[in-house]
Order: C-alpha cells, then sequence, then structure tokens
C-alpha cells in the first residue's frame, strides 16, 4: 500500500477529458484532490494524493502519461522554524487537514509534515511568521 | 493564622520556600485541602505568553554631538514617538514601518513594525536609527542617521500601558465572508472560535479580587524583572463573576514596565497578525504570595471553572453591540470544539499555553533559587467586590 501527492499537468487539449476517474475504476486507486485549477488558455493543474498497491500505482501513473499528463511528485512543501514557533495555535484555525494540531500534554502545536499538503494556508497567518515554504 | 510577605521573604531567603505554579496547586488542593495547602505552599506562579498590543519601549537615545533635540526618529523605519524630552522617544508595538503597504493588498502582512524592532533590539541586533530636528540655540544637530544596539542605549525600558488581561473574548465569525481581526483568521459562518487567554495559568485569574497584585509588584517581563506600576488601561473591575469570585467577561488589566536591557527574544516575539497589524507578544509572570487560605481558594481554580464570552467579530464587536452569544469554559476551549449556538466550533488559540507554563516554571525557579523576592504592593488595585468582601468579611 502507498500514498503518494503528485502534481498532475494536463494539457490544453486533456483539460476537458474525464481522464482521473479511471484512477478509481480501473485501477482501484483511491485519490484526494487537494487544489485544482484550470484556466482556459493554460493547461489545467491538480494536486493529489493517490492510495493504492504499489501495482496498481505503477499502471495508473502509466495511464495518465500515456494519455499526455506530466505527473509530478509534490515538491513542494511546508517547513517550521522551530526556533520561531510560539506554539500559540493561530494556526489551527486554517489548517485543512489537521498536520497541524495541539498535543494534549505538553500544550505544543504539533507539525505533521505527512498530513501537509502545502496549501501554505498557515504561512500568513502565522504570528511569529514560523512556517515556511520550500521548494 | 496566616503568613506575611515578609515572612515569605525569609523562607525564599533561606532557600525554604515551597513554591508551586497555579497549574500544580490544583492537583495539590483536591488532594490535600485548601488548609493544609495554606500551611504548607508559600507562593503560587502564574505565567502568561501572548499578544499585547498595549506594549512599547521608552528609550533615551543618549545626546550625539553637538546636542539634537529630536522632532521626528525612526529605528529601523518605524515612527517612534518624540513629543517629550530632546533624546527621549517611544516607539510603539503596533507602529508599522514607513511604506508598509498596511492594507491596501488586503489582507495585509505587516511583516516589520514596533514590536519586531523591539524584538531585534532584546535579541541584540543592530538597529538603525534616523532622526530629524529644527535645531535650537541650545541644540544645533538638525540630522542624526546611526546604528546602535540595545547596549548602546543609556535608557531602555518596556513601558506597557495594558497588559495580562484578566480573561478575554471568545472571537467568532457570524457573517459569510473570511475576517481578519486581532485575534486571528476568522473563517465565515462560525468557522472557528478563538480564544487568547492562559486560563487557569493566567496572572489576574489567579487573583481575581487582587488581593495580593497590586501597584509595585515585582514580575517576570519579557523574560527580566518588571515592576507593575498601575492598573492596566481599560481596567474594568465591575463584571459579572462565578461564585467564587472570577471574572466572567475581560476584567482587570495592568501597567507594567521594566528594563529592557535584562529580558530575552524568547519572551517578547514581534507578531504580524495577518490582515490587522503588528503586535508584540509579551510573556508575563507573576507571583502570589500565600497569605492565607483565601488566596489558594482562588489560585486552585482550574479550566473547568472559568467562563469567556462568545462574541461576534464580523458584526457586534466592531459595531460595540455588547451582545455576547454564550460562555464557555476554558477546559472547553482547550478541548479543541466548543459548542456555539447548537454548532460545533473547532477552537485555536492566540495564547500560548505552552509559553505560559514554562514561564510559570521559570519564575518558580527564581524564586527556589533566592533570586527573586516578592514585594509588597504599595496600593492595590480598584476592585470593588473585593472592598464589598472584606467590609462583610470582617
Amino acid at each position: 500500500m502507498i500514498r503518494r501527492k503528485v502534481v498532475l499537468h494536463f494539457p490544453r487539449e486533456k483539460v476537458d477529458k474525464p481522464i482521473v476517474s479511471k484512477l478509481v475504476r480501473d485501477y482501484n486507486l483511491d485519490f484526494n484532490i487537494l487544489k485544482a485549477s484550470i484556466t482556459p488558455k493554460e493547461e489545467g493543474l491538480l494536486v493529489m494524493e493517490i492510495t493504492g498497491e504499489d501495482e496498481d500505482y505503477r499502471r495508473g501513473v502509466d495511464y495518465l502519461e500515456a494519455c499526455g499528463v506530466e505527473v509530478q511528485p509534490l515538491s513542494q512543501d511546508v517547513a517550521r522554524n522551530d526556533e520561531r514557533c510560539t506554539h500559540c495555535g493561530a494556526c489551527l484555525a486554517v489548517c485543512p487537514t489537521r498536520a497541524l494540531y495541539l498535543d494534549g500534554e505538553s500544550m505544543e502545536v504539533v507539525f505533521d509534515r505527512e498530513e501537509c499538503v502545502a496549501c501554505e494556508l498557515c504561512v500568513k497567518v502565522c504570528p511569529p511568521r514560523a512556517m515556511e515554504i520550500k521548494y | 493564622m496566616g503568613k506575611t510577605i515578609k515572612e515569605i521573604n525569609e523562607r525564599i531567603k533561606s532557600g525554604k520556600a515551597v513554591v508551586v505554579t497555579a497549574e500544580e496547586i490544583i492537583d495539590l488542593v483536591r488532594e490535600k485541602g485548601v488548609g493544609r495547602v495554606a500551611r504548607e505552599v508559600d507562593v503560587i506562579t502564574t505565567g502568561t505568553f501572548g499578544p499585547m498590543c498595549s506594549s512599547g519601549a521608552l528609550i533615551n537615545l543618549g545626546h550625539p554631538r553637538p546636542r539634537m533635540k529630536i522632532h521626528r526618529a525612526w529605528l529601523n523605519d518605524v515612527p517612534a514617538y518624540c513629543g517629550i524630552a530632546a533624546v527621549d522617544i517611544y516607539l510603539g508595538a503596533t507602529e508599522m514601518a514607513e511604506h508598509d503597504p498596511l492594507n491596501e493588498v488586503y489582507p495585509g502582512e505587516f511583516r516589520y513594525g514596533g514590536a519586531h524592532v523591539i524584538e531585534d533590539l532584546v535579541a541584540g541586533r543592530k538597529v538603525r536609527l534616523r532622526a530629524e530636528a529644527y535645531g535650537t540655540d541650545c541644540y544645533p544637530l538638525k540630522r542624526w542617521e546611526t546604528e546602535l544596539t540595545l547596549q548602546d542605549l543609556p535608557d531602555a525600558r518596556l513601558f506597557n500601558p495594558r497588559n495580562a488581561y484578566q480573561n478575554y473574548n471568545v472571537a467568532v465569525n457570524l457573517s459569510d465572508r473570511v475576517i481578519y481581526t486581532y485575534m486571528g483568521v476568522l473563517r465565515p459562518n462560525l468557522g472557528n472560535a478563538n480564544y487568547c487567554s492562559a486560563g487557569q495559568l493566567s496572572p489576574l485569574l489567579n487573583d481575581p479580587l487582587f488581593r495580593t497584585i497590586g501597584v509595585g509588584t515585582r514580575i517576570f517581563l519579557g523574560g527580566g524583572i518588571g515592576y507593575v506600576v498601575d492598573r492596566g488601561t481599560q481596567h474594568h473591575p465591575e463584571v459579572p463573576r462565578t461564585p467564587r469570585g472570577h471574572p466572567r467577561r475581560p476584567s482587570g488589566t495592568l501597567a507594567v514596565i521594566g528594563d529592557l536591557k535584562g529580558m530575552n527574544p524568547r519572551y517578547l516575539v514581534g507578531y504580524s497578525m495577518l490582515g490587522y497589524g503588528a503586535t508584540l507578544a509579551v510573556g508575563i509572570g507573576i507571583p502570589i504570595p500565600v497569605l492565607d487560605e483565601e488566596v489558594v481558594e482562588s489560585a486552585s481554580v482550574s479550566d473547568e471553572e472559568l467562563y469567556a464570552p462568545v462574541v461576534d467579530y464580523s458584526v457586534d464587536y466592531p459595531q460595540g453591540t455588547g451582545r455576547v452569544l454564550g460562555e464557555v469554559s476554558y477546559a472547553q476551549l482547550r478541548s479543541g470544539e466548543v459548542e456555539i449556538l447548537g454548532r460545533r466550533v473547532p477552537t485555536a488559540s492566540l495564547s500560548s499555553y505552552a509559553r505560559a507554563r514554562e514561564i510559570a516554571n521559570v519564575l518558580k525557579e527564581w524564586i527556589r533559587s533566592g533570586r527573586f523576592l516578592l514585594t509588597e504592593p504599595v496600593e492595590l488595585l480598584p476592585c470593588p467586590d473585593r472592598d464589598r468582601k472584606g467590609g462583610e468579611g470582617s
């Protein structure tokens, strides 16, 4: 079983075709869309997390590439500057995936990078500016 | 029976004082009872760490040669108030650097303001001073630009007119758009509830009627030593209270002062509130002398018994309607979810409980090791409920 965050780039001519739905139907893969943007003149962009068996994942990616979709691992990352974090918790109000959560014992804010989908909402909301974008 | 501050200080000096934090005392009282704890414990330490806008630095720059009567001054491009004596200036925490776009691109980021200058100074970093004057016979210099550090300043005091709010609002948003407030980002339709108090660890919630904290009380301020100099601005002690005397609304406040030179940037942090402005996160710890059982009774309060009012920041707060949507306890707030108007709403805090706890523990160690003695208040802060209660009791 694997779980990967990927960025899919759709060429302009493929934007209006149903492509990713087949990942579920034909390749037994589950996906969770984290971010999507399509504009008429540009390519489509989809950030999603794919979960499934290793073999299914490989076949699924082959299928996407055969359709002309470019598949990239999600390289953008949010990191926390632990020196600056004061553990106030202002970020908890905006984090959509609970990658940032409060540990009830230490009362410190924990940052679980595995759960982070790099939406960046916490970056500007953090009062001491402890959340940073890494490329 | 009862102890005096003088007796407690003797025990501190001889290294025998028993000091516990306002968090530790809760279980201690549950276990041993108020009477025994009042006999055994000498000092209870409290702590809080959160954004406190009404803060700033009172600085004397020392005279350049020739001398100068400063008319306008900027530290790292943040304007300071110069309408006092020749080289005295006041740098407010929320003042923004000149040319900051503020909210022109909404919501503004407010990355660098007076609070950040104060943090830079305390961290020992160089700060650029720019000053202008019209020139007088006794003070002829008209322009002065230099780089300086905290150590170069003859005097630098943190002087905060309103800190350590006793209880505070829980902010929510009933409108259908995101709003950006001094209480953080509030998502539409009760998307989140933000609060800002250390609750059971908070200094003034542990001395609800100001029986021990008064003018002249020595405190932990920004990692150094400070003093309570007066009630803070907006000190409103006449509010509804719980049966044990704890305020159910924002109530008392403190004006505090302390030497910036002894402070630590871990406890004095420049904050940027998206769409709102800059502010200073201040760490404050106040010792409460165990004079009698009533002190212990008040300080053993737990988050389950402390309540904060829920206020809508989309209409009610900005328009000043005074409407309160309900009350929630700090225990509920800290659980991560509260019920407001029949809805489950996730909570977030602006006050760092972890750092409040750290401050209470640092102060505890200072007192235990004998390097921090308690002071007798010169005058108590205004509180009609205390005065009425005192009248009944005697």
